[in-house]
């Protein structure tokens, strides 16, 4: 047992060291992106499993994006749902209406950039006036903004109304899913790990005297919206280009729910929880599928159980070392290896 | 000219007067003690110097420029800092981020630069890491970096709070209560403590408090509030026989 825990530490030791390396992300990028299109052209993973890979892909960006408000910054927004429809009707109106049909490929990750970026546009504007006030006020702002969303999308007739939307091709692949989660993962983790993420961290611990610390909150928690609201949007895209058919009544409050779900259990404040959270819920989903409606009844009981037993998630408030950086460790054991030679110079 | 002008300060909650005319002119280097019985408004006065409310009259300058109006973060970079009356550290934050986050506005690096971490971000992030360890050795918490702050006994979150507040390199320091909770024992300490602090980092340090023995011991000057009214104000020696004052409020603790 203890040797398996020193090759687990050295593993990890080695492996943050690795993370901490300039050129590890392009490097794990490229990687990750060969891997998955090698795995899609030579179909050495099944096409079934492709598809929930997919799934899961988007769902962790989905996860992790909400948790840098709900978890990290310790707000409650309920309006992601409503982000994902913004970026996923206007990717797919982009795509089915405005890209030549012959060059899908080449526009989609245009298409998936404009519905992220509209998605943030939007949540710029909810923000502003949402981030006036302190507490609950978001989570009711948001609320209301996923139900305007819908009923907008429901009366317009030029974008299929209620009947939805048709007609994308099949553009969301393994590998755009890869590098879209990596590159949300990658995004989130690093502004956590720097001066901005200090500055969300301590809006949750005590606004006011983050405020007082310097802390600009206002800016810094309609940043973190925006970001949160770009990253939905992209996985609306991703969404609505996987199932080639998307209706305004599948961003309504249940989507925002399922969101949540997969935040608080997979644990809040954390990139390896909300990863296992959105992993156990996609695929937990797809297992249970053969009991149909009964399994609506299953996700609702494992979260009751969940906060009993884990009122803060699986990886509640916990990060697991391979998403640390490991430069503070070592900042720190130069600074007392400074601190103990003057110490033994001047005694 | 003065650290801090207050001139003509009134702030209301709905008709309910908090603090009324209030004037301090604060001079560099000065050790101010603001007292007055519970409800008095003493806390309403760091509120409004810090811009945690805005000040509904009057005029509060930081080495002549206006702060009222000015939101606390920006009023904190200027160089005010503060502790509070019931402690508000990040608890679930480290000792060292708690010190770190106080670094905020001082850091010079883009948020972009931290998504890529290129350019200055990894000097940067070295050179706050080691002034917050720095000044928790200072300190005598720089054991305990890694510790969360909600762990630390009550005697070191006062002392990190304070700790947190001066990484802010404040100008004038606003200390709210520091000697709540604490015995006669460890109030010598804090005098001798707060006097150190005010030496070593040179600051002008202006403190709320309840204990009599710790005001009258190291404070140069007292501001004595009352319903909001500035009552008295005086050395030491003048307030203790201030018939106002007594009335107000010392009337009862000095009988005990």
């Amino acid at each position: 047992m203890a040797k398996i825990k020193s090759i687990y530490e050295n593993v990890m030791s080695r492996w943050q060291a690795l993370t901490d390396f300039k050129f590890f992300w392009p490097l794990f990028m490229i990687t990750g992106i060969a891997f998955c299109m090698a795995a899609s052209t030579y179909e050495f993973i099944d096409l079934y499993v492709q598809l929930i890979l997919i799934y899961v892909g988007i769902n962790i960006i989905l996860t992790v994006s909400l948790n840098l408000i709900n978890g990290y910054m310790g707000e409650f927004s309920v309006g992601h749902a409503g982000f994902m429809a913004v970026g996923a009707y206007v990717a797919s109106l982009l795509t089915v209406h405005v890209f030549p049909p012959g060059a899908q490929n080449l526009f989609f990750p245009l298409a998936i950039l404009a519905g992220g970026l509209a998605a943030a546009l939007i949540g710029f504007l909810v923000a502003i006036p949402s981030f006036k006030t302190r507490g609950d006020y978001l989570a009711i702002v948001t609320l209301a903004f996923c139900m305007i969303v819908k009923s907008v999308l429901e009366n317009i007739d030029a974008i299929g109304g209620p009947r939805g939307l048709l007609g994308m091709e099949k553009l969301t692949t393994l590998p755009w899913v890869f590098f879209w989660t990596a590159l949300s993962v990658w995004v989130i983790r690093n502004l956590v790990y720097s001066n901005f993420g200090r500055g969300v961290l301590s809006i949750r611990e005590d606004e006011i005297a983050s405020d007082l610390m310097s802390v600009n909150t206002r800016q810094v928690k309609i940043i973190a919206f925006v970001v949160s609201s770009f990253f939905a949007g992209i996985a609306g895209g991703l969404f609505a280009h996987a199932l080639q058919f998307i209706n305004p009544r599948m961003f309504d409050i249940i989507k925002s729910t399922d969101i949540l779900i997969m935040v608080y259990l997979g644990g809040i404040a954390s990139i390896a929880g909300s990863i296992i959270g959105a992993v156990i819920y996609t695929i937990l989903l797809e297992i249970l599928r053969p009991l149909g409606v009964w399994r609506m009844v299953f996700m609702p009981l494992m979260l009751v159980l969940l906060m009993i037993y884990r009122p803060r998630g699986i990886m509640g408030l916990k990060e697991a070392r391979m998403f640390t950086p490991l430069r503070d460790l070592v900042t720190e054991k130069l600074w007392r290896q400074k601190k103990k030679e003057a110490g033994d110079a001047s005694p | 000219m003065p650290l801090l002008k207050i001139e003509k300060v009134t702030h209301r909650f709905a008709g309910l007067c908090a603090v009324s005319d209030f004037n301090l002119a604060v001079e560099p280097h000065e050790l101010i003690g603001v007292i007055g019985p519970n409800g008095a408004g003493k806390t309403t006065v760091f509120n409004l110097i810090t811009g945690v409310y805005r000040a509904s009259e009057g005029s509060i300058k930081l080495e002549g420029q206006e702060l009222v109006g000015k939101t606390p973060h920006q009023i904190t970079k200027l160089g005010i800092a503060r502790t509070f009356q019931n402690i508000r550290l990040f608890k679930e934050l480290s000792v060292l981020d708690n010190v770190r986050t106080a670094h905020y506005g001082r850091i010079h690096y883009t948020p972009a630069e931290a998504l890529l971490q290129i350019g200055r971000f990894r000097a940067e992030e070295k050179r706050i890491t080691h002034q917050a360890l720095d000044l928790l050795a200072i300190f005598k918490l720089d054991e305990m970096a890694g510790e969360k702050a909600k762990n630390l006994p009550y005697g070191l979150q006062r002392r990190l709070e304070i700790a947190r507040a001066l990484a802010t390199e404040p100008k004038l320091l606003l200390l709210d209560e520091p000697a709540a909770g604490m015995n006669p024992n460890e109030i010598i300490q804090l005098m001798d403590f707060i006097r150190w602090i005010r030496k070593t980092f040179s600051v002008t340090i202006i403190l709320i408090e309840h204990q009599m023995r710790l005001v009258m011991g190291i404070c140069e000057r007292l501001v004595v509030l009352d319903f909001g009214a500035t009552i008295a104000t005086g050395l030491p020696v003048e307030i203790q026989n201030n018939p106002k004052v007594l009335e107000a409020y010392l009337g009862e603790e000095v009988a005990v």
